[in-house]
Formats: structure tokens, C-alpha cells, sequence
């Protein structure tokens, strides 16, 4: 504002305003951006390039790897592992899926409908995490177990007779079956999916509901036409949070699966750190993050926000 | 019919948030179950044991204790590289302002596995040993991108009118930013310390693609999982989380009395 004014009337008082600023000023922004953007560049930028370089080299651990631009291992990988590759995709599709009609009416509920018990029902939706995820997630191995209260319930209303022929689960067991595996990647990302949609449910103005029922639209319709679109920015958030991690996770399938439900990241996790075959491991790592990177981008052209976060 | 109907939004969110919170009540039971041998997966028998005696298993504690150390020093490490990286972003225009940008996003849209694996080439391509330091570097690159997040949104809503007024009245640059600016965005800056703080105590994949043998308490809770799992750490899952339940509502009263305080 004061710029603007005083280049039309300069007086002595707003002169050193006008003065283009000393070089010194001019690059505070740049001190202060470089440590921490040098870290990313270095641990984070560099080592995807080292990564690129791995996924081209041929050798064994005994006699050291070369860069011999031998791209086949992608195409070998990639034939290998395309089963993996696909369930892990399909796998964390539905888990988010499933979050987002799970964490809907939450985050609704929380938004709207809570009252003087909205902080609390925030508080419920946070503290679990402060369990470590790893304890929790083994928590679903007790709660899913062979005798356990929710599978016979299960047995009991025929439910698994039903998801066994849709090949989800084995028989009477849930455990080591691909239901197990989705119900434990929906569980641990459900608060990524809840946290983003409350915050952009919360920002709606209740008044456009009262306009929309004044206007004769049923709950249903100022859902549909009011609430979901303009609560699209959680939903796309929301949604992303949800897939990117679950897409690389090996945590569920290892706790959960059985050796029908591995994921890719069990097989990059199994290639680097057991089987050491680094150029595979590297190729694979490579391909889900172009795989998800390329699904992100289409996603967010199609549904058209650009304020992500 | 008309109430279920009515009270199907509540009912739907009730259960979503049950099933959230199943996990940490089975925890916080079978943290008094006396299992028949190394597995608790399965309820035997009531006992205190385990509660009486939360160290009593080999390496636990140790690497609970590591754990927050690593996470105490990632956050240090992140809230001042990434508060530094909010302020300069939107604070001042510069160029290569929309690089940065996409720098800093990237590591939150890519599976942890990718980072992971990634950082490993480097440090087995530059033959650094896998330790402590490694898992410290790790953390602070992936803690980073959440900080700035967290600062940017408070410092994006501050009014820099204040901070005029400040130096109008005379204050110095560092007083200003002292007195003015650091209270002003010490809220983000403590959602982001927080963030950083649970993301890195709680962080499995890249910790064990970068750990080398050095166990923090997710990686000896994965390696239980294998060997059998002390009912020890069902005891710190239980603490945890009453801990936290503990803090949030002592932080509920004081700024609810706050406020009381400030309208009376």
C-alpha cells in the first residue's frame, strides 16, 4: 500500500521505501530457504537419482554392481511381479474407498451434529494413533483370530459364506485373507481420510443448508447438490492421503496376509533387505512411483482442485 | 423408522468411530492378560504382572528411550529448517518460489516405501554405515515437508500490519521477530513440532529400510511380532494413549478456563 502511494506523491519521509533494497536484504529469503531445501535436495532429490541408477546396474553383492543401462530389469520385474503390483492397487483402492464412506458420516457427524461434544469426538478420533501403529495393527491379529467374538458373529450371519465365494476370505478364517489385509490398511488410514474432511466440512457456511431447505431441497438433495461439492477438497485430500501411503504399504500384508496377499511393498522390502537384489528393488520402487505419481496427476486434473493440503 | 432415519448420519459415524478405537481397547485389555506362552493374541488369565513390571523385557525400554531421542532431535531438526522454509515462502517473492513448492510437496505424495528405498542407495552407493545418524537424516527429510505445511497455513493468516507497527514503534528486526512475529506463529510452529514429533516415533518403513541394526521401539515391536509378542508392549500402548488422552483434556481445561478468564 504505502509503495504504491508514495511513488505517486515521493516524499522525504516514505524515501527509503521507494529505494530498491540493499542486495544484503534481498537474498533473506534465500539464506533462509537454503538448509533446509539442501536437505531435501540431498536426501531426498539425490538419492532418487542414485535409485535411478541402481535400477540400471547388473552385478551380484560379491562382485559389486556396475551402471550397464540394462533396462530389461524392469521389464523382468515388472513381469514377475505384475500380480503384486495390481493387488496392491486393487488393495488400497478399496481400503480407501471403504475410509472415505466410513470417515464421511464422522467427519459429518463432528462437522454438524455434535454440539459441545465436537472437541471430544476430535480428541477420540486423534488419541489412537498415539498408540504406536504397529501395536494397534497387531491388535487386529486378536481381533480377527479363528475363534474370535467378530468372526463368529461373522459365521454366524453366513457373512463369510458369502465373502469366500467372492474369493475376500478362506472359509471360516478372516486372518491371512485379503479382507484381513483391506481391513487393516482401512483402520490405520481412516484418520487421514477423517482429518481433511472435517476441516472442509467444517468451513461450510450453515446458512447455505437453511437456503437450500428454504428453497424446498430434501436432505438428500442438499447433500447432493450443497454439502458433497463443496466439501470436494477434503474429499480429494482425503482420498490422496489415503491411497498414496496404502499403495507402498507392507505393514498390513505382513501382519495380516499370508503369502497370497503380498503387496509390492513387501516384495521391495523382501528384494532389498533379505533377497539384496538392489537393481530389481530398484526398478519396482521405480514403477510405484510412477504408477502413483501418474494416477495422483490424472486424479487431481479430473477432479479439478489445485489447493491440495 | 422416521428416527433412524433421522439419526442414521450419528448412528453410521458411532460405529466408524468404534471401530477406530476397538484396537486400543483390545490393547488396553490384553495388557492384563497372562498369556500361555510368547504370543497374546489370545485372552488366558487376569494379571498385574506385566504392569508391575513394564522394563522387565530385554531391549524394550532401551528402545523406547531411543526412540525419544531420535524423535526429540528430528523435530528440533525440522521445526527450525521448516519454519525457516514457511517464513521465506510466504514472506518474500523470489524466484524458483513454485520449485520449491513442488519440492517440498513431493515427499508427502510418494509411498514411504519409494523414500525408503531410495535413501538406502545413497547411503549404501556412498558407504555410510546404517545407524542412529542415518535414521536421524531420514527422519528430519520426511518430518520437513509436514512442518512447512503446519507454519505456513498460521504465518499465511498473520497479519504483517503488527509487525510494521512493531518496527514503527521502534523496534529492532530481532525484537520485532521476537516479541511480534515468533508468538504470533508459535501455534503452527507447535502443530508442527507435534506432527513431527508422533511421525518420527511412530515412523516403521523408512526407519527399517535405514536403521542398520539399530532397533528403535516400532522395529522391536515388528521384530515381536516374529519372535512373540511380551505383554510389555500392550502396557505401552495402553500408557500411551492414556497419556495422551490425559494431555488433551488438561489442555481443554486451561484454555477453556482461559477464555473464561478473558470474557469475565
Amino acid at each position: 500500500m504505502t509503495t504504491t502511494l508514495t511513488k505517486e506523491a515521493p516524499g522525504p519521509v516514505d524515501e527509503p521505501v521507494l529505494r530498491k533494497p540493499p542486495t544484503r536484504k534481498r537474498l533473506v529469503p534465500y539464506w533462509l530457504l537454503l538448509p533446509g531445501i539442501l536437505w531435501l535436495l540431498v536426501f531426498f532429490a539425490l538419492p532418487l537419482v542414485y535409485q535411478a541408477s541402481t535400477s540400471v546396474q547388473t552385478g551380484s553383492l560379491e562382485q559389486g554392481f556396475q551402471v550397464t543401462w540394462h533396462f530389461q530389469t524392469y521389464l523382468d520385474a515388472f513381469t514377475e511381479y505384475w500380480p503384486q503390483l495390481l493387488r496392491s492397487l486393487l488393495y488400497a483402492g478399496t481400503a480407501t474407498l471403504l475410509c472415505l464412506l466410513l470417515g464421511y458420516p464422522l467427519a459429518y457427524l463432528i462437522a454438524f451434529k455434535a454440539g459441545r461434544w465436537r472437541n471430544l469426538l476430535l480428541v477420540l478420533v486423534i488419541a489412537p494413533f498415539f498408540t504406536s501403529f504397529l501395536i494397534r495393527t497387531l491388535a487386529w491379529k486378536t481381533i480377527l483370530a479363528d475363534d474370535s467374538l467378530v468372526v463368529d458373529a461373522l459365521n454366524a450371519l453366513h457373512v463369510l459364506d458369502v465373502t469366500s465365494w467372492l474369493g475376500w476370505t478362506d472359509g471360516e478364517r478372516v486372518l491371512a485373507t485379503p479382507m484381513a489385509v483391506v481391513c487393516g490398511l482401512t483402520y490405520n488410514f481412516l484418520p487421514f481420510m477423517i482429518l481433511p474432511l472435517y476441516t472442509s466440512l467444517e468451513r461450510i457456511d450453515g446458512r447455505l443448508h437453511e437456503a437450500a431447505q428454504d428453497l424446498y431441497a430434501t436432505p438428500a438433495t442438499t447433500f447432493r447438490k450443497v454439502t458433497f461439492p463443496l466439501s470436494m477438497p477434503g474429499v480429494v485430500s482425503g482420498t490422496l492421503l489415503t491411497f498414496i501411503p496404502a499403495s507402498g504399504d507392507y505393514v498390513n500384508a505382513e501382519l495380516l496376509g499370508s503369502t497370497d496377499t503380498k503387496m509390492i511393498g513387501n516384495v521391495i522390502q523382501s528384494q532389498f533387505l533379505r533377497v539384496l537384489d538392489y537393481p530389481t528393488a530398484a526398478a519396482l520402487s521405480f514403477i510405484l512411483m510412477a504408477i502413483v505419481l501418474f494416477m495422483v496427476t490424472v486424479y487431481i486434473r479430473k477432479a479439478g482442485t489445485e489447493d491440495l493440503v | 423408522m422416521t428416527w433412524l432415519r433421522k439419526n442414521l448420519v450419528v448412528i453410521a459415524g458411532l460405529l466408524t468411530l468404534a471401530y477406530m478405537i476397538l484396537p486400543n481397547v483390545v490393547v488396553m485389555v490384553f495388557s492384563f492378560n497372562k498369556p500361555n506362552g510368547r504370543f497374546n493374541y489370545s485372552w488366558q488369565q487376569f494379571s498385574l504382572d506385566a504392569w508391575k513390571d513394564p522394563c522387565g523385557v530385554a531391549d524394550m525400554c532401551e528402545s523406547l528411550t531411543l526412540s525419544l531421542q531420535l524423535a526429540a532431535w528430528a523435530t528440533v531438526g525440522a521445526v527450525v529448517l521448516g519454519t525457516m522454509i514457511a517464513f521465506a515462502l510466504v514472506r518474500y517473492r523470489f524466484r524458483a518460489r513454485g520449485a520449491i513448492n513442488s519440492l517440498i510437496f513431493l515427499p508427502m505424495a510418494m509411498p514411504e516405501v519409494v523414500m525408503a528405498a531410495s535413501l538406502l542407495t545413497l547411503f549404501l552407493n556412498m558407504g555410510i554405515e546404517l545407524g542412529f545418524w542415518t535414521v536421524l537424516i531420514a527422519h528430519i527429510m520426511f518430518c520437513l515437508s509436514f512442518v512447512v505445511t503446519a507454519v505456513k497455513a498460521r504465518v499465511m493468516s498473520m497479519d504483517p500490519r503488527l509487525e510494521e507497527a512493531a518496527r514503527d514503534l521502534y523496534a529492532g528486526p530481532a525484537q520485532t521477530f521476537l516479541r511480534v512475529t515468533l508468538p504470533i506463529a508459535a501455534p503452527g510452529i507447535a502443530a508442527g513440532a507435534l506432527l513431527a514429533f508422533a511421525l518420527s516415533f511412530d515412523d516403521f518403513i523408512i526407519t527399517n529400510f535405514n536403521a542398520g541394526s539399530t532397533v528403535t521401539f516400532p522395529m522391536f515391536v515388528w521384530g515381536s511380532a516374529q519372535r512373540g509378542t511380551p505383554v510389555q508392549i500392550n502396557v505401552i500402548g495402553t500408557a500411551m494413549f492414556a497419556l495422551a488422552v490425559l494431555i488433551v483434556v488438561a489442555g481443554q481445561i486451561i484454555t477453556n478456563r482461559r477464555k473464561k478468564t478473558a470474557t469475565a
